[in-house]
């Protein structure tokens, strides 16, 4: 279609005049859209703080039946990929291909490890039936684990186990929500890694061209802060 | 315009390859990355759901004519409701001016060769129609009629074609949000040297402050109905109260977006009447400034502002009283724009062609529209007008009286720089004629159906409302007269309009200045700015007449 010969170094899209214009419309593009991201949680951050005032008692009782250990656990794995993540984007600023390859595969190690265990999280709940909703149907390991949580929590220790099921099942509800989101978004990240990751490897990158180096550690980054946000509400508050 | 001009415009543009002629097939419509095709296909996506929209509307207004039943029966009827309203928003007004016109001007009048991302505003348009195909198939599958607000426990205990709609809705958003990243970086990155941000043309402003609502607002609404498509396939309790949920919060939540989307409809329409009334004034717009600014807090007030939808629906008496004085807040940047235009008709050199006539009617209309938001906004005469005709009558004024004769002006405008053909102006006048009479008799009619206690959505009512309900259904008629009366006139102007010239208008505006039908690239070189998009005194005449600065003619044979 552009019949005119080609205006600038090969990567620049032929209706920018120069990179730097081009690397800010990127830049700028992406962290408008993690603003976007932002606001996309908030609505179930504002259900999770709504209900928390309503019923403290279930939600006292809900963060008890997660496992901390493996959240934690999560925790850390996330902070290490964001770390691999940012020395992904200075490698390839300084164009040392090799490493930058070898930081994103990092990265995409601790995702699947996060992934892993969110299975084992999961599959864990299944098993016992505390699931999401007109799901919610509790096998007797259930109960007691419910009955367990309830004896440790504020508030609710000598209630019976299926005074609170209701909530519960909101709380379980929510959870899965927040988690199953932002596990789509790990996944989202875990293929555009692998994409970066592959152009990476073909040479696409220079030390005068790593914008989508920049960007997927951007919003890998905004994947990491949201679970921040969600680790602590989740698992740790009482 | 002299013939001299006309030749050279004819000249050139059997010469030049434009937008439309220099690739033929279909398949460089359907994989195009150009703004300019994108934006015309939006244009005839959303016309049409502005047609299949209206159409519902004269079905409501027919069974409304006399009480009681007429052709179709009360469940059909709340359906038929909710289609033209959840059409109309959706797939009409929110997408029409930044996905259409937006799409088509904006780069154009930054001086841009695109878009920042192009291929990115591509897919934002097939999400568009993505979205609208799951619309039809919600419509088609069954029965939604829960009202375009979709309030819950109703919508979550409804039929499952609930499930589309809020599907249709959440993907609908996805393209908006996508179209509001692009604009942003757009306007941000690719202004033309020279092309400071005091010098923005206003429309510009306008989408810009649309695009920064979007991002903020429209992702609310997707977690809004994502909650709300949960909440009904597995019943987790977040809405529903039997389920220990909250109906409320689906209220906060989704007004927390569809108040800001009233500014995301009216903020781009805004933007319109202001390079029409330049135009059509050959004036500077007054106060420049403060017309750009008020477009920035009209959008960032409307963040605050969204509990007045909700003032009987058992909010706190403080926080009602709070968010009434906020809401009378937004006259102040709306004022600021109504008095800055009137101001700058005064000593203009009006002429009065049809786009200057929608320009008018917007300004009449939408301070009608504006002023009836003050006795909703105020608590107590809420309580006797809300969900009344009142209300219906208040957004119709803001949304057809606003944005509608707005978009319609800008596509009139527009049209001979889009097509390169010029439209009839006596059947342009007859149309607006209709549109502007037939939108009256409608509306202004329901204001006093309202204020004398007709509840709005109803499919009954007492004999007494039955003179005016008849007189609002005749408008109507005469308004749906006037849109196909505008689509026939386009039509024939695609067919045998005379060639339009480069500036038909004498427009100072950037748009103005690259050829007719424009440039692939919108413009053979990079412009350099020297002016603003209003300085008629730092004008040439050549601008102004034959539209084309020398130095971008010279190079591009």
């Amino acid at each position: 279609m552009a019949t005119d010969a080609h205006h600038g170094p090969e990567f620049l899209a032929h209706h920018f005049d120069r990179p730097v214009q081009q690397f800010d419309a990127a830049k700028l593009g992406m962290w408008t859209f993690l603003a976007q991201e932002i606001l996309f949680f908030s609505g179930i951050f504002v259900a999770y703080l709504l209900f928390r005032s309503w019923y403290p008692e279930a939600w006292s009782l809900g963060s008890r039946l997660l496992d901390w250990r493996m959240g934690t656990i999560n925790t850390f794995v996330l902070l290490i990929s964001s770390f691999t993540a940012a020395q992904a984007v200075a490698t390839a600023q300084r164009g040392e291909r090799n490493k930058t390859t070898v930081y994103l595969a990092i990265t995409l190690i601790c995702a699947g490890i996060f992934m892993v265990v969110k299975y084992f999280e999961y599959s864990h709940k299944f098993h016992v039936g505390l699931l999401p909703g007109s799901l919610f149907n509790p096998t007797e390991e259930g109960w007691a684990e419910i009955a367990a949580a309830a004896a440790n929590s504020h508030g609710m220790e000598s209630a019976p186990a299926g005074t609170y099921a209701n909530h519960v099942r909101s709380y379980i509800g929510l959870y899965f929500m927040a988690t199953g989101l932002h596990g789509i978004h790990v996944l989202i990240g875990m293929g555009v890694i692998t994409w970066v990751m592959i152009r990476n490897i073909k040479g696409e990158f220079t030390s005068e061209f790593w914008t989508p180096v920049d960007l997927v550690a951007l919003y890998w980054h905004l994947v990491d802060l949201i679970w921040i946000y969600l680790f602590p509400f989740m698992y740790l508050i009482d | 315009m002299s013939t001299a001009a006309e030749a050279t415009a004819a000249a050139t543009a059997d010469q030049v390859p434009n937008y439309l002629n220099h690739e033929r097939s279909i398949k460089s419509w359907l994989f195009t990355v150009d703004h300019k095709r994108i934006g015309l296909m939006y244009l005839v996506a959303t016309f049409a759901a502005l047609l299949l929209g209206g159409f519902m509307a004269l079905l409501v207004r027919t069974e409304l004519m006399l009480p009681g039943k007429q052709w179709m029966s009360a469940d059909t009827y709340n359906q038929v409701f909710t289609l033209h309203g959840a059409i109309m928003v959706f797939l009409f007004i929110i997408p029409a001016i930044p996905g259409g016109l937006g799409n088509f001007f904006l780069p154009i009048m930054l001086g841009a060769k695109d878009v920042a991302f192009p291929k990115l505003n591509l897919f934002s348009f097939y999400i568009y129609v993505i979205g609208s195909v799951l619309a039809i198939v919600a419509i088609l599958s069954g029965h939604i009629d829960t009202g375009w607000t979709f309030y819950t426990p109703y919508s979550t205990r409804a039929d499952n074609s609930v499930l589309w709609m809020t599907m249709a809705v959440f993907v609908l958003g996805f393209s908006s949000i996508l179209t509001a990243v692009n604009f942003i970086a757009t306007v941000h990155t690719m202004r033309a040297p020279g092309l400071t941000w005091k010098r923005l043309p206003l429309f510009v402003w306008g989408a810009y402050a649309t695009s920064v609502v979007q991002i903020l607002a429209t992702p609310v609404l997707a977690i809004t109905v994502l909650m709300l498509f949960v909440e009904k396939a597995f019943e987790i309790g977040i809405f529903d109260p039997s389920l220990g949920g909250d109906p409320i919060l689906f209220q906060h939540f989704f007004w927390f977006y569809s108040h800001p989307a009233v500014y995301i409809m009216i903020l781009p329409g805004m933007g319109i009447v202001n390079e029409l009334i330049a135009t059509f004034s050959r004036r500077a717009i007054f106060g420049y400034m403060f017309v750009a600014m008020s477009s920035i807090a009209l959008g960032l007030l409307g963040f605050l502002v969204w509990g007045h939808h909700m003032f009987t629906s058992g909010m706190s008496e403080y926080s009602a009283m709070v968010f009434s004085a906020l809401t009378m807040l937004v006259a102040i940047p709306s004022g600021v724009k109504i008095f800055n235009w009137l101001a700058t008709l005064y000593g203009g050199s009006i002429s009065l062609q049809s786009p200057m006539l929608y320009a008018l009617a917007f300004i009449a209309l939408f301070t009608i529209g504006g002023l009836t938001g003050l006795p909703l906004a105020t608590l107590i005469t809420d309580i006797h007008l809300h969900d009344t005709y009142f209300v219906v009558a208040h957004f119709h004024y803001v949304m057809v009286g606003g944005t509608v004769i707005a978009f319609l002006g800008g596509l009139h405008y527009w049209w001979p720089k889009m097509t390169g053909k010029m439209y009839s102006e006596t059947l342009a006048r007859i149309a607006f004629t209709l549109v502007f009479v037939g939108f009256n008799t409608t509306f202004l009619t329901q204001f006093v159906l309202g204020s004398q206690g007709m509840p709005r959505r109803y499919f009954d009512y007492q004999d007494q409302f039955q003179p005016l309900h008849m007189t609002s259904s005749f408008g109507a008629y005469i308004l749906g007269l006037g849109i196909v009366l505008i689509v026939w006139m386009f039509v024939r102007s695609l067919l045998k309009g005379e060639r339009a010239p480069e500036n038909p208008w004498g427009s100072a505006g950037f748009e103005w200045m690259t050829t007719t039908p424009p440039d692939p690239h919108n413009f053979p070189v990079t412009p350099v700015i020297e002016r603003g998009p209003y300085d008629y005194d730092l004008c040439t005449e050549e601008e102004l007449y034959t539209g084309f600065r020398k130095d971008l003619e010279a190079k591009k044979a």
